[in-house]
């Protein structure tokens, strides 16, 4: 566990940070982008080098498909797929990474539910490699991936209760094995 | 004696399709691995793998440690390639604080991966001449990998496990005579190269056994989202170091080895002249190496303001991710999660499988190269 010490001088003398999201700039792929896209897009910004879109969750098949199929887009490869929980916002955030092999082009995907009713289409159908993905974010972090084609545990053992992916779940406290009495 | 007039009914010896389990304890599944394969007659009609048997939550781990802390973690994810591991999460947190990397600690990072690559394919080309039925590329394979390991203990005191990286440089610099010692280590791993290649790229039983097994088009490894040696041999150019360059690869002459059939043989192939590409890497950064620190200025309890970053890095099993979300000013991470290559990679096994001999089920397995450590995480 780490102390949240008070900050050396150290610390004070270099500032840490740059990755906040900045107004987008209007490169060529991002008129692209919106030009697809057009308003299926509620938020876009810039992330260091990278886009961020936000979608709603009743569009994202068809942004993804979009995003997949588009001539000059080409979004083929599935980066990456991430749940975070926001746990003070009751919310669940699903980021999907997306590249293109053909343009070196990088583009991120923000999708948020409520914790309430936490659900989202698949985008197995367009990426076959969500697959583990979305198994591995139903098991840790507890969402629905509606009309996933197999969703049984994945990491976590038949019959496992909760999800420790989630803030809530109660961590064990740490042992010490040496040091003390 | 009388004969008696027995019945012998056929019932029951129908065509029936079975269910095989192999592992999780198995020594072809390269650590605790199992999958359930159904079979028609000889023929693998679908395999259903399981995983999870090593999971120890890294990702929930590190929303408790601080960002320095969390390199262990890293260290054993992909338990073959700690260098690289290492090398991926550090820039993550590199890019979120926006610290700089003094240029010695970028070579002597690139040194170390690259041998790191080295091992991890000469580890790859002895295990998969026990899967593929050959005893001898066992011996060469960690023979040469026990030297790069000897020097990786000279210069981080661990043979594994190195713990080296640190955001924004290195622990320390190397020690004397590292640059001597890593060109007489280059000489050695050329003739064991040459050796191992003597021994079972041309040999024709290992030709006949992996040519043509397993194959996979390069558009559905794409959709798998199959990355690193397995997606080139299908034939698709994608290498993380040409594609989004990053470190000091750009002043690096190298080429990335891309095979055509995506079979079991051009997965071999392509890790074998990785290991050719590497040792000429590692050439090129010796001669560049410059004096100079080895660690840039950083804080040291990292507090990076609200924001994510994404970022991956080429490890020998290929595209290695680390998402890093931060709230801003906590000294551990919101969220942190791991994209692993062996993970991605192996969600394409039921389709190599598929309409393959039972035979070839452990020579498909073992063409994938994975690490338990980082498909469970």
């Amino acid at each position: 566990m780490t102390e949240d010490r008070p900050a050396s001088p150290d610390d004070a003398e270099e500032p840490a940070g740059a990755a906040i999201s900045d107004p987008s700039d209007g490169s060529p792929f991002e008129t692209r982008l919106r030009e697809t896209l057009g308003d299926r897009i509620s938020e876009i910004s810039t992330n260091v080098d990278e886009l961020q879109v936000r979608v709603a969750r009743d569009q994202l098949v068809e942004v993804c498909e979009v995003l997949k199929e588009s001539e000059g887009i080409d979004f083929k490869y599935l980066r990456c797929l991430s749940v975070v929980d926001w746990d003070d916002d009751k919310e669940a955030e699903v980021v999907y990474h997306l590249a293109s092999m053909t343009h070196s082009d990088k583009v991120v995907l923000k999708v948020r539910v409520s914790t309430d009713d936490p659900w989202l289409p698949t985008v197995v159908p367009v990426w076959p490699g969500a697959d583990w993905h979305e198994r591995e974010g139903h098991d840790l972090f507890g969402i629905e991936f509606h009309g996933h084609p197999n969703m049984t545990p994945l990491i976590l053992y038949d019959g496992f209760e909760g999800f420790p992916g989630r803030k809530s779940f109660p961590m064990p406290e740490q042992v010490t094995f040496y040091g003390g009495d | 004696m009388a004969a008696t007039e027995v019945e012998i009914t056929r019932d029951g010896l129908d065509r029936a399709e079975m269910n095989i389990n192999m592992g999780p304890q198995h020594p072809a599944t390269h650590g605790v691995f199992r999958m359930v394969l159904t079979l028609d007659g000889e023929l693998v009609t679908d395999v259903e793998p399981h995983i999870g048997y090593l999971h120890r939550g890294s990702e929930r781990l590190s929303e408790d440690e601080n960002y320095q802390q969390i390199i262990t973690l890293f260290d054993r994810l992909d338990y073959i390639a700690n260098f690289n591991n290492e090398w991926v999460y550090v820039r993550a947190v590199e890019k979120i604080i926006n610290a700089e990397v003094p240029e010695r600690a970028e070579y002597l990072r690139v040194i170390l991966s690259e041998l790191n690559r080295i091992a991890s394919h000469f580890l790859f080309y002895g295990t998969y001449g026990l899967d593929t039925g050959a005893m001898n590329p066992v011996m060469i394979g960690f023979r040469e990998r026990e030297r790069i390991q000897a020097l990786f203990e000279a210069v981080s005191g661990a043979r594994m496990m190195h713990n080296y990286f640190r955001i924004g440089g290195l622990k320390d610099d190397v020690p004397d005579g590292f640059v001597p010692a890593t060109r007489v280590l280059l000489d050695q791993l050329k003739a064991g190269y040459d050796e191992a290649k003597n021994t079972l790229t041309e040999s024709e039983v290992f030709i006949e056994r992996t040519a043509g097994v397993g194959a996979i088009s390069g558009e559905q490894a794409l959709d798998f989202g199959v990355s690193g040696p397995v997606l080139r041999a299908s034939g698709i150019d994608y290498d993380v170091r040409k594609n989004f360059p990053y470190s000091v690869y750009p002043e690096l002459d190298f080429t990335v080895p891309v095979g055509k059939h995506g079979d079991c043989y051009d997965r071999y192939m392509v890790r074998m002249l990785e290991i050719e590409q590497s040792l000429s890497i590692i050439e090129q950064a010796l001669d560049k190496l410059p004096e100079g620190p080895i660690q840039s200025r950083v804080p040291r309890i990292i507090r990076p303001e609200a924001g994510d970053v994404y970022v991956n890095g080429e490890n020998p099993r290929g595209d290695l991710g680390v998402y890093i979300v931060s709230v801003g000013h906590h000294a551990t991470p919101y969220r942190l999660k791991i994209r692993g290559p062996s993970f991605c990679n192996l969600m394409a096994l039921a389709t190599m499988m598929r309409g393959s001999y039972i035979a070839d089920a452990t020579v498909i397995l073992g063409s994938l190269d994975i690490v338990l450590g980082e498909v469970d995480r």
